[in-house]
């Protein structure tokens, strides 16, 4: 064991760009196995944490290390084998920061699998190479459709066990890729693994010779990240983006509009977490009238100047300013956290959404939705829910549901693996009509990952119910189109 | 302004916009928020970024922190230093008192560090806090690495790990039942390297004793501690004067020394970029105890 290979001793250094992913597949797949894996021939583990695996290893009455048990961290997952909830990690290579989320595969906690994946750039999907795609392998590439993560990289597992034959492995990944595709997830990429052993993990494996291509390592290595792309904007760029020019009136319609429109002037979104007023508790004088508006960009980039709707009120207004505690900026990028000034009185509060008047998002008050349902009991057609969605949260009633996802199914897409169903059990992926007592600007989850993802609350003890992804109505479809076979 | 502008956003950028988000979130929804404030590194980024967070507003709600007896003068000093500078307020609980009155009592190995749990739930309890700030990092620890940023804790301030709710995107849930509260934790994401940068960048004060100084210490379970009311040499021991600096600051019962040269923020970055040892491997004794201390200790309140 040696040493970090983080060595820039510069406070701030060009840093090599974050990307977020999370494993997936289902239970003794070798999840675990794979992310020690990774981080023991990365030489991210200190002297003293692999000791202690060591020795858990030896008390467990294991003749080699473990490495599982670098994630496995808690009493019970120790003592049954198995990953319970994620654990999170953090190492770099010279190319990448990561953080990584091991998440569990048993179904029992699929709850746990869904978090892991929900913030995740990419999905590192195991799939053991003897018994190949299981139900489980299938519910989390529905999963990784549903949240939409953007990059999937299936690791073929244990081919130690098949004497590293190319066979086995280029039937699964043909068999996955079709899987993915179906489910239109993009950019997949297969890799024969031994977690164990350590073969195309971090090192490519002299034992394949067969095959070319990337790493498990350099295949995250590559993955575009989405964090990168600009938390930054401070300072420099452009005045006023978006003065004057007329974009729809985005009223509160009835369900969300499938627009079109090409993003050519992609336009951003800013959901209001809190109304900054400091009066008395201003720390200087001057600032005892401020009143602004602080939250993270959520997409595009805000500029000073930008026409602005505010939802769900429909009121209009541009960008006075945009300050942070370090000073004002011009423009501020997807991910950063800020707080913007408006140059009219208009009324916004915590939960609102501040979107450019170029491509706005509209608020509605029904709309339809894929939903993870994550709890015991069942969701039920006229059941209450919190939607929460931002800083918002809102009473609503479960409308329809219109089907449910059948796992089963191998080869189909989202829509077309629905099945007629009338509640959602634990782990089911459905489609439901939800109705709200108030607008929301709730939008296609396909183009917009942030203002399109909520949550359902339960009302009464305040448990986290489900996972929801809305989506846009087809023009002019009923929502049977959904439900066939 | 001297507020780097890099191109594309820095990973220092990412944590510190996340976490400013996590702490609006955690206090727009919440009835009686408290942060939870010792003058250790990670406390002090986060009171940092809630000061950034609520700007150019003080830090809306108080300050709360458990006080062993057994802290360093020094770390206590820089912790009033800061509360009174941004203009706040901080309760301290006692653990003496606790101890005085006989509610708790001295464990036979000395240490504090788990005492603290009975007169943190109190204050909690006692005030009314509904959201509590934390510094802790799922980096430092394995059962932390399970932690939500927003994490349940029920009448009797317990985790339990396997009942954890999920917690989708950066959408986070802080509602609960009267009698529970929520831990929130915007540095979940930091490793001990990230907290040192970023202390570097934004030139953050720190108490002296996390750079390397002259002290008298003595050798005990392979770790340096300091000669204190809570710490004497037993027979064999000799306090012997070496060159040392704190990874994290705990209690003096506990919290070890490392032996460094490293005396600003730069040779500290280069130093923990290099080192073989955990943070808290290397310095805290608390966790040594068993294979599971740390997620013991969290499923009855801890912090
Ligand atoms: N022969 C062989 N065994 C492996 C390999 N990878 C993992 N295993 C074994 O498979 C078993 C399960 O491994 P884990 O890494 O715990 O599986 P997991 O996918 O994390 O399981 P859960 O998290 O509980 O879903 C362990 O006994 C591993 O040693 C491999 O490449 N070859
Ligand atoms: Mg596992």
């Amino acid at each position: 064991m040696t040493t970090t290979t983080t060595t820039s001793t510069e406070p701030d250094a060009p840093a090599p760009s974050l990307l977020r992913f999370a494993t997936a597949g289902s239970v003794d797949d070798g999840k675990s196995t794979l992310v020690g894996r990774l981080l023991h021939d990365t030489k991210s583990i200190l002297a003293d944490a692999y000791e202690s695996v060591e020795r858990a290893s030896r008390s467990r009455g294991a003749e080699t290390v473990d490495l599982a048990l670098l994630t496995d961290g808690l009493r019970a997952e120790r003592e049954q084998g198995i990953t319970i909830d994620v654990a999170y990690r953090y190492f770099s290579t010279p190319r990448r920061t990561f953080i990584l989320a091991d998440c569990p595969g048993h179904v029992q906690y699929t709850r746990n699998a869904i978090t892991g994946a929900s913030t995740a750039d990419a999905l590192v999907v195991l799939v053991d190479a003897r018994y190949g795609v299981v139900e489980q392998t299938r519910r989390h590439l529905a999963v990784a459709a549903l949240l939409r993560v953007p990059h999937v990289i299936v690791a073929v597992n244990k081919i130690d066990l098949l004497d590293f034959a190319a066979g086995p492995f280029e039937t699964i990944a043909r068999r996955v890729r079709s899987h993915a595709e179906a489910l239109g997830l993009p950019d997949v990429v297969a890799v024969p693994v031994s977690a164990l052993h350590g073969d195309n993990v971090a090192v490519r494996s002299e034992r394949t010779p067969w095959y070319e291509g990337p790493t498990v390592l350099e295949a995250l290595e590559t993955a575009p990240s989405v964090d990168e792309a600009a938390v930054a904007g401070a300072g420099g760029g452009a005045g006023a983006g978006g003065v004057g020019s007329a974009g729809d009136v985005a009223g509160a319609g009835e369900g969300l509009e499938a627009s079109a429109g090409a993003d050519a002037r992609a336009g951003w979104r800013f959901p209001v977490q809190l109304v900054l007023r400091p009066q008395d508790a201003a720390i200087a004088p001057e600032f005892r009238e401020y009143r602004g508006y602080a939250g993270q960009v959520a997409e595009g980039t805000v500029r000073v100047g930008d026409a602005v709707v505010v939802q769900p009120s429909g009121s209009r207004t541009t960008i006075a300013a945009i300050d942070t505690a370090d000073g004002p900026l011009r423009e501020a990028g997807a991910g950063r956290s800020v707080a913007v000034r408006l140059a009219d009185d208009v009324d916004v509060a915590r939960g609102d959404l501040l979107s450019s008047v170029d491509d706005a998002a509209p608020a509605a008050r029904r709309f339809h939705a894929h939903v993870a349902w994550l709890a015991e009991r069942p969701l039920r057609v006229r059941d209450r829910v919190l939607v929460q969605h931002g800083s918002a949260v809102v009473q609503a009633m479960v409308a329809s549901i219109d089907g449910v996802l059948d796992i089963a199914l191998p080869g189909g897409t989202l829509d077309s693996s629905i099945r007629a169903g009338h509640e959602l059990l634990l782990n089911d992926i459905g489609v439901v009509e939800l109705q709200l007592a108030q607008p929301l600007a709730v939008e296609d989850y396909g183009r917009h990952r942030r203002t399109g993802a909520f949550v359902l609350v339960d009302p009464q003890d305040g448990a986290t119910l489900a996972a929801g992804t809305a989506r846009a109505q087809a023009p002019g479809s009923a929502s049977d189109a959904y439900v066939r076979i | 302004m001297t507020h780097h502008s890099p191109a594309r956003a820095s990973t220092l950028d990412v944590l510190e916009s996340e976490g400013i988000h996590i702490i609006r979130e955690a206090a727009g929804g919440a009835r009686r928020p408290v942060l939870l404030f010792s003058g250790g590194k990670d406390s002090v980024v986060v009171l940092h970024l809630a000061a950034k967070a609520f700007w150019p507003g003080r830090v809306p709600f108080n300050l709360l922190h458990v006080d062993t007896g057994y802290n360093f003068d020094e770390v206590l000093d820089f912790r009033d230093r800061t509360v009174a500078r941004l203009g706040l307020r901080l309760t301290v609980a006692r653990v003496q008192d606790y101890i005085d009155d006989g509610r708790l009592r001295e464990r036979p190995d000395g240490t504090r560090n788990p005492l603290q749990t009975i007169p943190l739930l109190d204050a909690i309890a006692g005030h009314g806090y509904d959201v509590v700030f934390g510094g802790a990092r799922r980096d430092e620890e394995k059962a932390r690495a399970k932690e939500r940023v927003v994490s349940l804790r029920d009448e009797f301030g317990q985790w339990d790990p396997r009942q954890q709710r999920p917690e989708l995107w950066n959408l986070y849930n802080a509602r609960h039942l009267p009698g529970q509260h929520v831990r929130v934790f915007p540095l979940s994401n930091w490793t001990e390297l990230d907290v040192w940068r970023y202390i570097a960048r934004e030139r953050i004060e720190l108490p002296s004793l996390y750079f390397a100084h002259e002290r008298e210490v003595l050798r005990r379970d392979g770790m340096w501690l300091a000669p204190h009311h809570s710490v004497r040499a037993r027979a064999g021991e000799a306090a012997v004067a070496r060159r040392v600096r704190y990874r994290t600051v705990g209690d003096a019962s506990c919290t070890g020394a490392v032996e460094s040269d490293a005396a600003t923020l730069e040779q500290i970055i280069a130093e923990v970029a290099s080192t073989r040892l955990t943070e808290r491997g290397a310095t805290r004794a608390d966790d040594r105890l068993s294979e599971a201390a740390m997620e013991d200790r969290k499923k009855v309140g801890y912090f």
